[in-house]
This record gives C-alpha cells, sequence and structure tokens, in this order.
C-alpha cells in the first residue's frame, strides 16, 4: 500500500525530469567511428558481446533498416534447455554462433551453415552445484568471448574456460576464486593483446574484487589487480595519475577504510571492460563497497563504486575516478564504458560515456579521467550532481540510510538508474542508447531476521516505481548535449542490452516478452515480437553463411528484476531479492521462465 | 493433536495406534477431526553450526529434536543445508522437512510455537586482557573507541548484529573487526577464540553462541549481557521458538504442547551447552 500510495503521488508532472536539466557543456561530438577498435572483427561478425572494444554494440551491416524492419520474421530458434536468467549475447565467427547459458553454464555451438542452425557441438564445464546457493542475483552469465581461434567464458564456480572454436575441445581451464567465500563469476571476459581479462563478483558477501589477466594461450595469470588494499596489491605505481586530488596518496586502499575492512570491502569487477588501443588503456568499473551498511565503514573506501584506466600489459593503473565515494545505496560503478570521439569547444577530445547506477551519464576525458559533464538521466534524490571542480558527487543527507530510521523516496532505488544491461552507440545519430529502471525505494527497519544461527534486525528496502508509473525506460541519450532526444516508457524496468544498427534501428527486448525495433531517430516503434519468457538478453547482428543480415537474442528471464520468476521466489515477500520482488509482483503473471534463441530476418 | 494423546507414558503406544489410524474406522474419524499424524519428524537442520546444530548430531537443537521426536514417538530425519541464503525457502519451503528447530519467536517465514527459551547479545572479555578492570556492560562505556572489539557480520550484504550498528553508532569503528559467516569454523568461534589469544579485547557475541565456545576457551572468559542502548533503538535479546510452515497449525500444536510440558527437560539441554540466558516476556511465558 505504502509503496502505492508514494506512485500515485508522484505520477503527475515529473515527465520533464529526463529532458530537462539544460547542460552548458559545450561538448560536440564529431563524426567517429568506433575509433577505438582494432583489430575490428569482419563486419558481418560479432565476436565479443559489446562488438568491439569501444563497447559501441553497434552493427555497421545495413541491409535492415528502418525502411523495412517492420517485415522482420522468425528464420530460426533454439532452446537452451535452462531456466534461469539468460543475460548472454550470442557470439557469431564464420559460420558458427556460441551461446553461454546461465548455470551449469554450457556453451553450446550452433551450425549456421546448414538449415535451421542444428547444433554443433556442446561443451559442458560442470561447475560446482555449491555455486547456485551464492550468487547474489540469479545465477547468470553475461556472455562469451572469441580470439584467435578460442571462445573463452567464466562459470558461476569461478573458473576461466578456454575451448577451441572448431571443435569445442577443452584447451585450458583456470581456477581463479573460491565459492566457499561466497565469490562467484558471472561477467564476461575480454580479451586484449593476448591477455584475457576477467573480475569476480560476491561483494555481498563481503568478496574483495579484483581484475585478473590471465595469458589467452595457457591460461596462467599475468597479473591481478585488487579494488582495495595496498597499493601493491592495486598496482598502482609510478604511472598513476588521477585528475582528482582526493585520489592521490599512498595506499588509499586501505587508509580510506576503518582497519582491515578493505579485506572485505567488495569493489567486485562484474561488469563492462572497454580498451583503447591507441592510448592503450582499458577501461572498466568496480562494485560497491561492503558492509552495505554505511556507518561501519566510515571514508571514501577507495577504490570501490569508480572506474580504472590501467595498462593492458602490466595491470598498472593510469587513472582513477570515484563515481560514488563511500556509496551509501549500492551504486556499483560497473556499468559499460562507451569510448567516442568527441570535439570539445572545437577541439577533439577522446571521452568515454558512461551511463552509472548513481543516476548520472558521465562524459570523461578518457586520456587523464577529468569528468566532462555529469547530467541526471532519471529522478535522482539521493544527490544533487557533480561538482565538476572536485569531481565529488554531492550527496543529499536526508537520503542516507540509516538504521532504525525510515527513508523515503531513495531514487534511483539499489538496482540503481541502470544495472548491468549495457546501452548502444551509433555514431550516425551521435546517440546513446540506454536501457534502464525507473525506480525509487523506501528503506525502513526490518522484522528480525536470522542467518546461521544469528538475530538481528536488518534493512528492508521495497522498491516502486519512479515518476510515471512505470518501472523501465529506453532512453535515446545525446551526450553531447547532455539531454535525452526521446525516451519510451517500458511497464517493467528494462533489464536486457540494447543493440544499433547501420540502418537506423536499435533494438532492445522487454521482461514480459516483447522483442522490439525502434527508428534510431525518432524513437518510434518499427516492429516487435513477443517470445515465450521475458528477456534479459544482448541483441547482436550479423551477416549469415547465405549473405543475409541476422538479428539475434536470448530470451530467457531472470537476472536480479527477474528472479521472482526463474528462483520462484514468493511474491508475496515484497522484501524477496533485496526488495525487487516488491516492485515485480505481477512479472510472475506476465510471463514464465526458460531459455531459448531467437533469430530474426527479413522475408526472401 | 495433544488431546488425542493425553499422557507422556501413553505418547509413543498413542503415536503407534494413529499410525495404524487407516484400518481403524474410529482412529480415522479422529484423524479427518484433527490434521494426519506425521511418519517422521523432519527436522531442517544446518549441517556445522555449532552450537546449534551439526551433521553428527552434536548441536543443542540435535538435542532437542531428538527429545521431540521420542517424545512424539517418530523417527528423526534430517534436511542439511547451510543457512545462507534462501534456507527456508529451500528447506520447509520446498516441502523436504517440517520443523526449524531454532528461529526467532514471530519470524515472518514461518509459523512459530511459543517461545521456549531467551538470550541476548553478551561482551566477551579476556580477564587478563585490557578490559578486564572493570567488564564492559554498556555501550556508553568510554573506553569503547579505543579497544580491539570483534562482531558478528551475517548473512546477505554483511548485515551487522545489532551490536555492530551500536558501535558504529557511537563512533567506535576503527578498532571493530567484522567477522562473517564464511571461514574456518563458525564465526562465533573464531571470535572468541581471538579474544581468549588476546587478539581482540572484547567480543560483542549472540548468547547461545558466546556461551558455548566461551566454556571451551581458555584462559577463562567473562560474559557480561550486553544492555541495549537508546539509540539507535535496536532489541538485543531475542526470544527463541520452533518455526514450521505457515499454516500447519496441527504442527505448530503439537510444539507448543511439547515445549509447554517438556520446559524442564529442554532447560537441562541448554545448561548442558552454557546458553546464558534472560527472562522471557511475561506474555511468552506458559
Amino acid at each position: 500500500m505504502r509503496s502505492q500510495n508514494h506512485t500515485q503521488k508522484r505520477s503527475a508532472g515529473s515527465a520533464g525530469l529526463l529532458v530537462g536539466g539544460l547542460l552548458q557543456c559545450a561538448l560536440a561530438l564529431a563524426q567517429p567511428a568506433a575509433p577505438a577498435d582494432a583489430p575490428p572483427p569482419g563486419e558481418g561478425e560479432w565476436t565479443m558481446p559489446a562488438r568491439d572494444h569501444a563497447s559501441t554494440r553497434f552493427s555497421p551491416l545495413t541491409q535492415i533498416t528502418n525502411a523495412n524492419v517492420a517485415k522482420l520474421q522468425p528464420a530460426f530458434t533454439f532452446s537452451t534447455g535452462v531456466v534461469r536468467g539468460h543475460e548472454a549475447a550470442p557470439l557469431v565467427v564464420g559460420g558458427t554462433m556460441y551461446i553461454v547459458g546461465p548455470y551449469p553454464n554450457v556453451l553450446f555451438a550452433l551450425d549456421l551453415t546448414k538449415p535451421g542452425a542444428p547444433l554443433k557441438w556442446k561443451f559442458e564445464p560442470k561447475p560446482d552445484a555449491g555455486s547456485q546457493g551464492v550468487a547474489c542475483c540469479d545465477q547468470v552469465n553475461r556472455g562469451a568471448a572469441y580470439a584467435d581461434g578460442r571462445v573463452f567464458f567464466n562459470t558461476l564456480d569461478n573458473q576461466t574456460i578456454a575451448v577451441d572454436a572448431a571443435s569445442g575441445a577443452e584447451l585450458w581451464r583456470a581456477k581463479l576464486g573460491d565459492i566457499r567465500i561466497g565469490e562467484t563469476m558471472t561477467m564476461a571476459p575480454l580479451v586484449v593483446k593476448g591477455k584475457v581479462l576477467v573480475g569476480n563478483s560476491g561483494g555481498e558477501f563481503g568478496v574483495r574484487g579484483w581484475l585478473t589477466a590471465l595469458d589467452a594461450a595457457t591460461g596462467k595469470t599475468a597479473w591481478r589487480a585488487w579494488s582495495t588494499g595496498p597499493d601493491s596489491d592495486v598496482l598502482i605505481g609510478a604511472q598513476f595519475k588521477p585528475f582528482y586530488a582526493q585520489d592521490r596518496g599512498k595506499d588509499l586502499g586501505v587508509s580510506s577504510w576503518p582497519p582491515g575492512a578493505w579485506k572485505i570491502g567488495g569493489g567486485n569487477v562484474w561488469g563492462w571492460i572497454s580498451y583503447d588501443p591507441e592510448l592503450d588503456l582499458i577501461y572498466y568499473g568496480t562494485a560497491n563497497p561492503g558492509p552495505w551498511n554505511p556507518e561501519q565503514r566510515p571514508g571514501d573506501n577507495r577504490w570501490t563504486a569508480g572506474i580504472f584506466a590501467r595498462r593492458p600489459d602490466t595491470g598498472e593503473a593510469v587513472w582513477f575516478y570515484q563515481f560514488s565515494p563511500h556509496d551509501l545505496h549500492d551504486y556499483d560503478g560497473v556499468n559499460e564504458n562507451i569510448l567516442i570521439d568527441a570535439e570539445l569547444g572545437g577541439k577533439a577530445r577522446k571521452v568515454l560515456v558512461h551511463p552509472d547506477r548513481n543516476g548520472h551519464v558521465y562524459v570523461m576525458d578518457r586520456a587523464n579521467g577529468e569528468v566532462l559533464s555529469a547530467q541526471p538521466f532519471v529522478k535522482v534524490t539521493t544527490s544533487s550532481g557533480v561538482d565538476l571542480q572536485s569531481g565529488r558527487l554531492r550527496y543529499e543527507p536526508t537520503k542516507e540510510p540509516k538504521v532504525g530510521k525510515t527513508i523515503r523516496e531513495i531514487c534511483p532505488a539499489s538496482p540503481g538508474a541502470k544495472d548491468w544491461q549495457p546501452s548502444a552507440y551509433s555514431p550516425r545519430t551521435r546517440l546513446i542508447y540506454i536501457p534502464h529502471q525507473n525506480l525509487c525505494q523506501d528503506s525502513q527497519s526490518s522484522q528480525v531476521s536470522y542467518i546461521a544461527g544469528t538475530p538481528y534486525v536488518g534493512t528492508d528496502a521495497r522498491m516502486y516505481s519512479g515518476p510515471g508509473g512505470h518501472r523501465g525506460r529506453f532512453t535515446a541519450w545525446d551526450p553531447a548535449a547532455g539531454k535525452a532526444m526521446w525516451s519510451k516508457e517500458e511497464n517493467f524496468p528494462v533489464w536486457s542490452g540494447a543493440l544499433a544498427t547501420a540502418g537506423d534501428v536499435v533494438f532492445y527486448g522487454t521482461m514480459d516478452g516483447w522483442f522490439k525495433a525502434l527508428d534510431a531517430r525518432s524513437g518510434a516503434l518499427l516492429w516487435q515480437y513477443k517470445t515465450d519468457s521475458g528477456i534479459i538478453g544482448q541483441p547482436v547482428s550479423y551477416r549469415g553463411p547465405d549473405g543475409k543480415q541476422y538479428v539475434a537474442v536470448l530470451s530467457g528471464v531472470g537476472g536480479w528484476a527477474g528472479a521472482v520468476v526463474s528462483g520462484d521466489l514468493d511474491a508475496r515477500d515484497g522484501t524477496a531479492a533485496l526488495g525487487f520482488a516488491n516492485a515485480m509482483k505481477d512479472l510472475p503473471a506476465a510471463t514464465r521462465k526458460g531459455g531459448k534463441l531467437y533469430v530474426f530476418k527479413l522475408p526472401d | 493433536m495433544s488431546s488425542s494423546c493425553p499422557t507422556e507414558l501413553a505418547r509413543i503406544a498413542c503415536a503407534a495406534l494413529l499410525a495404524l489410524a487407516g484400518v481403524l474406522p474410529t482412529a480415522r474419524a479422529q484423524m479427518q477431526a484433527d490434521a494426519a499424524w506425521p511418519t517422521a519428524l523432519r527436522v531442517c537442520a544446518e549441517p556445522d553450526n555449532l552450537p546449534y546444530s551439526r551433521d553428527d548430531q552434536s548441536g543443542f537443537e540435535n538435542r532437542i529434536a531428538r527429545l521431540l521426536a521420542d517424545d512424539l514417538g517418530l523417527p528423526l530425519q534430517y534436511e542439511w543445508l547451510p543457512d545462507r541464503r534462501g534456507f527456508v525457502r529451500k528447506t520447509i519451503g520446498a516441502n523436504a522437512c517440517d520443523v526449524v528447530i531454532g528461529v526467532p519467536a514471530g519470524d515472518e517465514r514461518l509459523l512459530t510455537t511459543r517461545p521456549y527459551y531467551r538470550s541476548t547479545y553478551v561482551f566477551v572479555q579476556n580477564e587478563t586482557g585490557a578490559a578486564a578492570a572493570r567488564a564492559l556492560r554498556s555501550f556508553d562505556d568510554a573506553r569503547l573507541p579505543a579497544l580491539r572489539i570483534g562482531v558478528q557480520l551475517i548473512g546477505n550484504d554483511l548485515a551487522a548484529t545489532p551490536p555492530g550498528h551500536v558501535l558504529a553508532r557511537h563512533h567506535a569503528v576503527r578498532h571493530v573487526v567484522g567477522f562473517t559467516v564464511f571461514g574456518e569454523g563458525p564465526p562465533a568461534q573464531r571470535m572468541v577464540e581471538a579474544v581468549a589469544r588476546g587478539e581482540l579485547d572484547a567480543a560483542v557475541v549472540w548468547g547461545p553462541q558466546a556461551g558455548y565456545f566461551a566454556s571451551r576457551a581458555t584462559p577463562p572468559l567473562r560474559l557480561t549481557p550486553a544492555a541495549a542502548p537508546a539509540d539507535p533503538d535496536l532489541p538485543f535479546a531475542f526470544s527463541i521458538a520452533m518455526g514450521v510452515r505457515k499454516g500447519d497449525r496441527a504442527m505448530k500444536a503439537r510444539l507448543d504442547d511439547f515445549i509447554a510440558r517438556r520446559a524442564g527437560e529442554i532447560d537441562r539441554i541448554l545448561d548442558e551447552y552454557a546458553v546464558p540466558r534472560v527472562p522471557l516476556a511475561q506474555r511468552e511465558r506458559p
């Protein structure tokens, strides 16, 4: 009842927020074509979840256009036989498609040269069943990566595995973490300069975050960069030159915590990695600090909830910026970093664009880590923007969660303005297409809880829809102007990735199973198709062996937002799934679980 | 069901009789009036969580379960699962078992019985340590911020126990050490041993765990109940009951009856495990 009242109260007159807030930044984006992408995959291929190292998710194929997409029709389907949330992107290399599923993380190879794309082989890594009970937010996997005849992927029980792309034979596997401490792996690897970059999950259990580089040929660890602790662990050395003063100093990963707390400090690396070959820098975000109760960890809690730029060869840090210092709201900094070339006041500038959980789209100079602009793309009550002088987020103190106090209207809610679901960028429209949430939450003391024989009073979060009463949006964002060009309302959070194509079409899926094609410039709905389950996967586009352009997406609801369906949680318990169930009570009636690949094409 | 088995001595025979209910018309009528008598006492428990339970049945909840099974005349069966995430959902919720021996009274996930004991968080201190001169009793103690104090961090997002929150609110964070459920052995055991070794000046531990591990420690450790402060307003004492599936009123009635009749024996088991207790609230008493 409480959340319904809130929704109604706020439903009027706030639609202008998304497009409001004039940006004074004199930032004009030039016409780039994914400059950081080298060597590019074949035009018709899709070899990594974001398609290129710049993380654009832009397909240069032009057969499917905004003029003909309305005729799109199913070409073939493939059932994975797994009912957990399917967040992965299918990969296409030559005449083969590769799909990795949620736990038990089976890797499928489909033969695209044959009618109906039959199964060529499958590889079963057989991860430890115990890892299922550890993963925080469903047992998802965000995809594989291909390079030099090998397919690399992670398993929930902390293994990175290399498989021969032709035969499906195992080449190596590396055990990188320990499920007994609550550690898992769900992210998609990125391959850079012969190294497979992977990171861990598990911050909600106090698992300390890291990014590890493995030799692509052998699986041996080349380096590991921790997200907390002494500089030697974080790989901070002579090259480290952060833009803002607060990030300079010795062993800040120790001194910005109570003594020893960095050892259980989180800062996990479960999101996306980008790479700029010209600057020779990789970029990735770190997750929120632990424990969630911020009163127990005074300090900025470095290097959590921020972004690192590092050298891929050695892992050495070059700069860092903290989106949410001393994070109060579970605002992980792991979202995608899209690398584009921009013109700033007539001067060419290499920037990265990062839509953060804290509700702001950051445009940063990716050479030095300076924040050029940070504009809200949803309703934000937890902060009032970023001080561009100091680089610090300006927190709103009345929204700070405190044990024993009820705090209402915390916006964005814990999953943030957007979560893991990656945006796309079209160099043709110069717009970022952001799939995201529109959620706020109330925080209050819970009833008595009991874990492992220990009673305590926790904090309950109850999430509900933000302004307008809908829970999701798909927003076309102009990073130069710092505002939305258009935004589509969706009933449920948009938990799928986005795809943009050179035919000026953008694609995404909804949690009740609709796969949609929109005009990239106007946002007009051009085509939609109802799949058997909710879509939280990443759409891709490729050219088949027959020369035709295809669009593929995995259907299969789940993830944190969809666990109420895939995990059979009790929808009457509003605090299930860390409070997300309260906002998703109607999802079980709207869709059913089950993983299935859908591939579409134009009629012959 | 208690009304059909009026005396303790007759209980086993009575249960056997009811087991034959399918062929006895009069007993069947009784069955319809009441819920079906179960064929086993199916207990959900953690396989490695002393002092409560362990898969060798050496915990005090194992002992109470044995007492209960014998009382009901039922074979005792266990469903073992570590209590990390979704314990109730995956055990009772999945119909793999019917009874949890220890849960906080009023636990919303379950239908709970009348409580059978009440305990509190306690300060555990090394009598030779820094806090020895005068035992810690209150969070207003001016020495707290300077002391090395262990607290339990539990569950998802490392939720703090009440003392963890209170210490943070009293600016005692620089020297507070959080112990998570992950690690070698129960966190309470690791905390108590750290106090015994002098690595911590004190720990604030939930009573049953503190009592059990402190009684096994050398040198002897001092336990004093931790008084709840005014801010934040958090309970430090909790009443512990048994839990059954929501709606399983017949089982709850059996357990309530058992707790009332066998309170003395339950108390003796708790004494054996050195569980510190505080009086049940007046309304909770039998």
